[in-house]
């Protein structure tokens, strides 16, 4: 006789495989599979619904990914680059659904720059993860708008232009919230993934995410061996839920830990490293990247966030009912109008 | 002086882009109308803020007929730039109306010449400097109210209209008009024929343009969420929706039941609405010719995923930028088959403002129905000219949601349920929103082949059975579109079928064909695609069709033609495509030139 074993369920009563997705079609060894389980552990250990998330991506290896984990959630896998503007629109449809969008270097950074700097502009409230490899995976290895000028890829030869840096992009677009990670610092990705679900408005995540097959050369710049060698974080971050007590480890010398408090009641620490780094700063922010440029560093962390500002959906003041659930009567004026407009006309 | 002639005859005013003319000639308009005279206007501008010619055309017609004629009997002259043509543009026996201070020779004997003094005129009007110049414009409405009759009390009721009561513009401007009818009073000697007269032919009748109709068609049809991304002539839907939707459909707590944006592009406009039409809102764009090839891709996406989306295009004549201000009817092609693949799109075709207003909600309706993209194709005559329409008509039956599945559906079929398959054997499956917490209402949507438990395959038997449904659907679509208007005609061995904005043209063409010698037609005004029952009778039914549309290469006989094979021998084209509305004349002319 063998004892029944009980999963362990969090809090919403939920088990990790209640989170889980179809089994991932991508390469072996993937920088974004690595994502796709951080965003089930997270979603997990914050015990969220997952029938309140939903899911969107574009067209491209990394937008593959949303059908590997919540299958609970709605997701919609639309069109290259244009992610952003259906997720724009799903997201009135109930404003009380926390949105995750997985993009890619050549998704967002080439055919949907426009849409992406829009979206941003816009603070439309959504997770934005550029799973970005510098390269295009899903048809056969070419450069994308991310690759690293020199970069030398096999059919392609050698790329001879300046890379787009999505979160100077999303800065620049006047983003509320832009972090760099690496797939390969699981640990570092799982806290901003957490911060960034709380996040009230654009979270732009650019997350260097190796692909295993087409350019992960050691001496490039969205391999894991760079990735590893050049890795230069911002702080040591760690992401405490609303209704936990904040405690800073003892180990901690004063002066060295910022709170940054979140607009719904959570708390992001972050443990000074080399240097003090302020993500309240716009300037800071910008500096950073460019001498992060200049000095060959992959700086990751939290660049920048502001909780002050209004969402997307907040500017339109919704009708407390997501609009989707609204019954006709409210979606149509009574009888009695149509001799009022009548009368508005000559 | 020849015979009197009454409320039957146009006025052609000619002026300058941007000089605040418009005012004036929807003034002119608007009086004719209240004096109960059946009217229409046409604005021929071009596409430019200030400077180029632009000509507004009134036509009044005792018998009822509202379509653009090309004989102008009587021309006012204000824009020196076209003031040759202009005057060579008056019917022998006419009147042309001019700005005394444009000096060209008038070369003609045979009309009356009515010289205004405008700029005087306009110096005593108690404006500012600044606004001189605008309302110099109502100097010639003045002239031409005393030289043709129009009542000052209808004047004045189109200018606080216009002006939305406040008292100071009204007064100013028609102080300036007084100022115009009593210079004419005392300076001008009659000697033309023209002349209006009050009737109670438009009682029954309000006046308004296509595109406000079909935003307070779409306000009443339940719209939730609307992208667009300004064009002529579509941007004016938009912009009516800015200002009835917060009127009509706020909570009494002043909540809004509807979202609007002004998109990056039309990309993004049409992907913003098929998203929220995913998400399960009533959901619209409105857009032109150049929009419209930008929503390609989407639109695809829309009939393959199956999400409700209603897409107006207000079209101009293209290819390319094409003419911006000019009107036509030639998106149909591109309308029919929007997107690459197989595929036919649910088109509706509004032929007057009553229905821009009808199928405003109609499509809202029929989209959520039928999980698909619904096109709409107006036009910039229809939607931005002033029409007299029959007032609009509350819907005749209520919204219509679709097969959408809630919580309690889902907990009713034991959450058993498959997202893309034909359980009710039209061809419509079932869907889900986003927001339904049931453990078993998520689906995860994609533009890729997909089973019927929307799960990605590859399996070619899956794509073909699901490509089948999507068939099977667009037959479903056949049953519930709009009919065509068919006007038998007794005795008729031959058929027209037109559609859109061509109405009012094919009906008073219709009107001569049936007094004159020669076969008898009947008439069919097409409504939608797919072709309904009736549209095949029809056509059936005679031994010759003229297909009558505002586009060079025939587009509906092109899509009739592979629709009825059999039939398409019958097809003859009169096709029209200069930009500008059709002429009862062109139409008749047209057809018995290939009567001979």
């Amino acid at each position: 006789m063998t004892t029944p074993t009980t999963l362990q369920t969090n809090k919403a009563g939920l088990t990790k495989n209640d989170y889980r997705g179809l089994p991932s079609t991508l390469c072996q060894g993937c920088g974004h599979n690595s994502i796709a389980n951080q965003i089930i552990t997270v979603c997990y250990d914050l015990d969220i619904v997952p029938e309140e998330i939903i899911k969107f991506s574009g067209i491209g290896c990394s937008s593959k990914s949303p059908a590997y984990f919540l299958n609970r959630s709605f997701g919609f896998n639309g069109l290259h680059g244009r992610m952003s503007s259906f997720a724009t629109g799903a997201m009135f449809a109930d404003t009380s659904l926390r949105a995750i969008g997985i993009s890619g270097d050549g998704d967002t950074a080439s055919i949907g720059m426009g849409g992406f700097k829009h979206l941003v502009r816009r603070n439309a409230p959504i997770v934005y993860i550029v799973e970005n490899n510098g390269v295009y995976g899903l048809t056969k290895g070419q450069f994308s708008a991310t690759a690293e000028k020199g970069l030398n890829l096999k059919h392609q030869g050698i790329n001879q232009y300046m890379p787009v840096d999505i979160c100077l992009e999303a800065l620049a677009s006047n983003a509320t919230f832009v972090a760099r990670s690496f797939a390969g610092d699981a640990k570092q990705v799982k806290e901003l993934l957490k911060a960034a679900l709380s996040h009230h408005g654009v979270a732009v995540l650019d997350i260097i995410s190796p692909c295993v097959t087409f350019n992960n050369q050691d001496n490039t710049t969205h391999s894991y061996t760079w990735g590893k060698d050049h890795e230069a974080p911002l702080h040591d971050i760690s992401f405490i839920p609303a209704l936990d007590e904040i405690e800073i480890p003892g180990e901690f010398e004063e002066g060295t830990v910022r709170e940054v408090s979140m607009h719904d009641g959570s708390t992001i620490l972050l443990k000074k490293l080399e240097k003090d780094y302020d993500p309240t700063s716009r300037a800071n922010a910008f500096q950073m990247l460019e001498s992060a440029q200049q000095k060959d560093w992959l700086v990751t962390g939290l660049l920048y966030i502001d909780e002050s500002k209004p969402t997307l959906t907040e500017a339109y003041n919704l009708v407390e009912t997501p609009l989707n659930r609204l019954q006709d009567s409210d979606l149509r004026p009574a009888p009695e109008t149509m001799d009022k407009i009548n009368a508005m006309m000559f | 002086m020849s015979a009197k002639v009454i409320n039957d005859f146009s006025i052609t005013i000619a002026t300058v882009n941007g000089s605040g003319s418009q005012t004036a000639n929807v003034t002119l308009l608007r009086a004719l109308f209240k004096m109960g005279i059946p009217v229409s206007g046409k604005n021929l501008f071009p596409s430019n803020i200030q400077g180029l010619p632009t000509w507004y055309t009134i036509r009044l017609s005792k018998d009822g007929f509202i379509a653009r004629r090309d004989e102008q009997e009587v021309v006012v002259s204000l824009n020196p730039s076209s003031f040759s043509k202009d005057l060579a543009s008056v019917q022998p026996g006419g009147a042309f109306f001019y700005a005394d201070d444009i000096k060209f020779a008038i070369n003609r004997s045979d009309i009356a010449i009515y010289p205004m003094p405008v700029k005087q005129i306009a110096r005593t009007a108690n404006v500012s400097p600044a606004l001189r110049d605008y309302i110099a414009n109502m100097v010639y409405v003045g002239v031409l109210a005393e030289m043709l009759g129009i009542e000052m009390e209808t004047i004045k009721q189109a200018l606080s209209f216009h002006f939305k009561g406040k008292a100071e513009a009204v007064e100013s401007n028609f102080g300036t008009i007084k100022g115009g009818a009593d210079w004419a009073a005392q300076n001008l000697k009659k000697s033309d024929p023209y002349s209006v007269a009050r009737m109670d032919a438009t009682s029954n009748y309000v006046m308004a343009d296509g595109n406000t109709a079909a935003a307070l068609g779409a306000v009443y049809g339940g719209l939730q969420f609307e992208a667009w991304y300004p064009i002529t002539p579509a941007s004016s839907l938009a912009e009516a929706l800015n200002v009835y939707l917060p009127q009509f459909r706020k909570t009494s707590e002043g909540k809004q039941t509807y979202a609007v944006m002004q998109a990056e592009d039309e990309l993004a406009a049409i992907g913003m609405a098929i998203g929220a039409g995913w998400g399960g809102l009533r959901s619209m764009t409105s857009t032109s010719g150049p929009g419209l090839s930008l929503m390609a891709e989407y639109a695809g996406l829309g009939y393959f995923a199956e999400v409700p989306v209603v897409v107006w295009d207000v079209q101009r004549i293209g290819p390319s930028t094409g003419l911006p201000t000019r009107t036509a009817q030639g998106d149909l092609s591109e309308v029919y088959s929007l997107s690459h693949g197989d595929k036919q799109n649910i088109i509706l075709l509004p032929g007057s403002v009553q229905e821009c207003f009808e199928f405003g909600w109609k499509a809202l309706d029929l989209a959520a129905t039928l999980q698909s993209p619904v096109f709409v194709l107006s036009d910039l005559d229809l939607g931005m000219n002033q029409w007299m329409t029959k007032p609009f008509e509350y819907p005749d039956v209520p919204l219509e949601r679709g097969k959408v599945l809630w919580e309690d559906d889902l907990e009713k079929l034991s959450g058993i349920w498959s997202r893309y398959k034909d359980a009710d054997g039209d061809g419509i499956a079932y869907r889900t929103v986003p927001g339904n917490k049931h453990h078993s209402a998520a689906w995860f949507g994609r533009g890729t082949g997909h089973d019927e438990e929307a799960r990605y395959t590859e399996d070619s038997v899956s794509w073909e059975s699901n490509m089948a449904r999507l068939k099977k659907k667009y037959d479903t679509a056949r049953t519930l579109v709009p009919k065509p208007v068919i006007k038998a005609g007794t005795g008729a061995t031959i058929g027209i079928i037109a559609y859109g904005s061509s109405e009012p043209a094919v009906d008073e063409a219709l009107a001569f064909l049936k007094n004159a010698e020669g076969p008898k037609f009947a008439y069919m005004r097409l409504r939608a695609l797919p072709c309904t029952s009736e549209v095949q009778n029809f056509i059936q039914k005679y031994e010759r069709i003229y297909i009558v549309e505002g586009n060079r290469d025939g587009q509906l006989r092109q899509i009739l033609s592979a629709v009825l094979p059999d039939q398409a021998p019958k097809f003859r084209s009169a096709c029209h495509s200069d930009g500008l509305p059709l002429t009862a004349k062109w139409v008749k002319e047209a057809i018995l030139a290939q009567e001979k």
